[in-house]
């Protein structure tokens, strides 16, 4: 697809853009709308009318702020689908719909902010989504960072139990989707300010179709988190403490990709306090645990599944056990993580 | 199997571990300088594999713990000049000051720019000469020589944007501080690997033969570390003293000669006040005649006040193996990384953050 809004008119965007007039409404027309529209944003009704049947919903918002706006895997527009799906499919929604606002900073190229737009369309069709409403406001060169994203997604409660991590049981045990830690070193990679080259791709994705073949398949899912900002670590930190259990992890059951850990090792980082954009753990009880492996395998986004512990009864408290047996915490992170000296 | 990966060879490890039950007889303690050893002791447990008696405790090695207040000031009050621009290495800017640390300088306003090179801080002054880049030379001898190319070239190139504020340190003068200490408990060191690839062994003979203890050259893998201690452990039950190189992959007697003459063209040792310890002498680096012009203290007029340190912090103790971070009263509970008292919290060399974050069940 190629830019819609004539070129001739403005390469960037300009205050107009966001001031009411015919020029923001090409902008939302011919990008927004040519883009995302499924049948619902067109409309241009001020508010989106959706006709749902009975059952629970799901309902969560998140914000984008990414720094590059596009990195190895994926961009700000994708993640910005991925983040939310991924948030509704941890309390076993499937996702209905999504609203997207965009705060655009003055002087950001129109031909960047389509690919964002357009990206963001893939990502949602992919997921199976629909951008049903949207808002646009644009703010003075200087006072943004190109375009930050808000998402809120609606989604439809498909799992019969609640799942929740109060429902983690000690014994149970804890799978994790994929390898860990990619995201963040990725996207620190793709800053360039760091001197590191690698190949490495953010796992950016949506992730709800595995958990929704879990529970489709009958696995009784306790809880689930993703392990975005601060990591594995962080997630099973926060499973732990609104549990009310502790988690023991096997460190050489993580499932880890060495470019990841390479480029960790270079900058003094830790990969499991590394961000991920496309995996999840599960805590399922421990009879399940091969069933669950089986399906997670079978579907493409969680094709390197792995148990990596079990949950334990010492409230609040992750423990690692190193390849020598030896053990030792994994507490949460404070502030972020930052490159070292030597 | 690479190379890194048959350094965490849990084969390896144990074999060694059970090497040093075995020739140890008596109680010994140990100190390990560099804080990237003292953390990967405590990232893989490997204390727990030591036998009782013998102790490790952690030196001084971490660049960031010793930076005193005073300098973490003298950086903000640098960062908040108009067109000056502080670059600094990620692990600075949490590192509390009289006044809060560089994130809450820039919170303020300060331009304070993290950086992974202090080449990258040259390159900046290059490419905008509107701003003066002063860039936060702090570090050990390991990271002595890539300041000093930074000088070099902003020389080269003729930059009169570009300045450090110097914080180097320099490791021998600490070990002889820590072993004519009063409190002293240290028989063997393990010395800093980075800093000896540098620096080469020789600045250690006297030091061995004058206090009667045995300094071994060390990694920073477990098994690295593990040889280290087993080298050390062998030295002090035969009753020997010597400078001993167990991490003779990185490290050669003499250094790395190239790094090493760069350093002493740009740099000359000098008195420095490292935090929690004191004035040690010729405890840092300071820029030479030629280059004083860089020196960004010499170029900004800063006013000196006394720092305020925290009552309450022992770094100090902590830093000189008298105390382990978790006997600090504030341990965990008034000091946490989110709230450090002391620069030892902040770093992710320091050793109380190491105790923080990866502390042993149950301690």
């Amino acid at each position: 697809m190629t830019c819609p809004l004539p070129l001739d008119e403005y390469p960037r965007v300009v205050m107009a853009h966001g001031g009411g007039g015919t020029v923001m409404r090409r902008l939302i027309e011919r990008m927004f709308f040519a883009a995302l529209d499924r049948g619902e944003l067109g409309a241009a009704a001020d508010a989106a009318v959706l006709a749902l049947t009975g059952g629970e919903l799901a309902l969560t918002t998140d914000s984008f702020v990414v720094r590059p706006r596009f990195f190895p895997g994926g961009d700000i527009g994708s993640l910005s689908v991925h983040g939310t799906v991924n948030d509704l499919a941890m309390v076993g929604a499937e996702p209905i719909a999504l609203t997207a606002a965009f705060v655009l900073e003055e002087g950001l190229s129109t031909e960047e902010l389509w690919a964002i737009v357009s990206s963001m369309a893939a990502a949602a069709d992919d997921a199976g989504v629909r951008v049903v409403a949207g808002d646009t406001k644009v703010v003075e060169r200087g006072h943004g960072d190109g375009v930050f994203i808000a998402t809120t997604g609606l989604g439809r409660v498909v799992a019969p139990w609640p799942v929740r991590a109060d429902r983690i049981r000690p014994g149970d045990a804890v799978l994790v989707s994929g390898d860990v830690g990619r995201h963040g070193m990725a996207v620190m990679v793709a800053r360039g300010d760091l001197a590191v080259e690698s190949d490495l791709a953010s796992d950016c994705a949506c992730v709800h179709r595995a958990p929704l073949a879990l529970i489709e398949g009958g696995v009784e899912v306790r809880a689930m988190r993703d392990p975005t900002r601060g990591g594995l670590a962080s997630a099973l930190n926060e499973l732990a403490s609104s549990g009310g259990v502790g988690f023991e992890v096997r460190e050489t059951e993580v499932p880890l990709d060495p470019r990841t850990v390479a480029v960790a090792e270079l900058l003094g980082l830790d990969p499991l306090y590394s961000a991920c954009e496309g995996r999840f753990v599960a805590v399922v009880s421990p009879e399940q645990v091969d069933r669950a492996l089986e399906i997670l395998r079978s579907v493409p986004v969680s094709a390197g599944a792995a148990a990596i512990g079990e949950a334990t009864d010492d409230s609040g408290r992750v423990v690692v056990r190193s390849a020598f047996g030896t053990r030792r915490m994994l507490p949460m992170l404070s502030g972020e993580q930052l490159p070292r000296i030597c | 199997m690479n190379r890194l990966a048959a350094l965490r060879d849990p084969a390896l490890v144990s074999a060694l571990a059970e090497e040093i039950r075995r020739t140890a007889t008596r109680p010994w303690t140990i100190m390990e300088v560099c804080g990237g050893q003292t953390h990967a002791i405590a990232r893989y447990g490997l204390e727990e594999l030591l036998p009782d008696g013998l102790e490790l405790v952690h030196g001084p090695g971490c660049p960031v713990c010793v930076t005193s207040a005073a300098t973490v000031d003298r950086a903000a009050r640098l960062a908040a000049l108009p067109g000056v621009v502080l670059a600094t290495f990620g692990d600075m800017v949490r590192v509390p000051g009289s006044e809060g640390d560089l994130f809450l300088a820039r919170a303020r306003g300060a331009a304070v720019r993290v950086v992974a090179s202090s080449l990258d801080a040259v390159r900046m002054a290059a490419e905008d000469p509107s701003q003066t880049v002063v860039f936060f030379g702090v570090g050990f001898e390991t990271t002595a020589p890539a300041v000093a190319l930074a000088v070099r070239q902003a020389a080269e190139l003729g930059l009169s944007n570009f300045a450090v504020l110097v914080a180097l340190v320099r490791v021998p003068p600490a070990l002889e501080a820590i072993l004519s200490g009063p409190g002293n408990r240290v028989r063997a060191f393990l010395a800093a690997g980075h800093v000896c690839t540098v620096m080469g062994l020789e600045e250690y003979e006297p030091i061995a033969a004058r206090h009667g203890v045995p300094i071994v050259a060390t990694g920073f893998e477990p098994a690295d570390i593990l040889a280290g201690v087993l080298a050390a452990v062998r030295q002090l039950e035969a009753g020997e003293a010597r400078v001993e190189n167990a991490y003779a992959r990185a490290v050669g007697q003499r250094g790395n000669a190239a790094a090493r003459s760069l350093v002493l063209e740009v740099f000359e040792p000098c008195d420095r006040d490292w935090r929690g310890i004191g004035l040690l002498r010729g405890g840092g680096f300071r820029l030479r005649g030629p280059y004083r012009a860089f020196d960004a203290e010499e170029r900004f007029d800063l006013p000196a006040e006394a720092p305020r340190e925290s009552g309450e912090c022992i770094a100090g103790l902590v830093l000189q193996g008298i105390k382990k971070p978790h006997e600090c009263p504030a341990f965990g509970v008034r000091c946490t990384p989110d709230r450090p008292l002391g620069a030892p919290m902040v770093s992710t060399e320091g050793a109380c953050s190491a105790y923080y974050r990866y502390r042993r069940v149950g301690a």
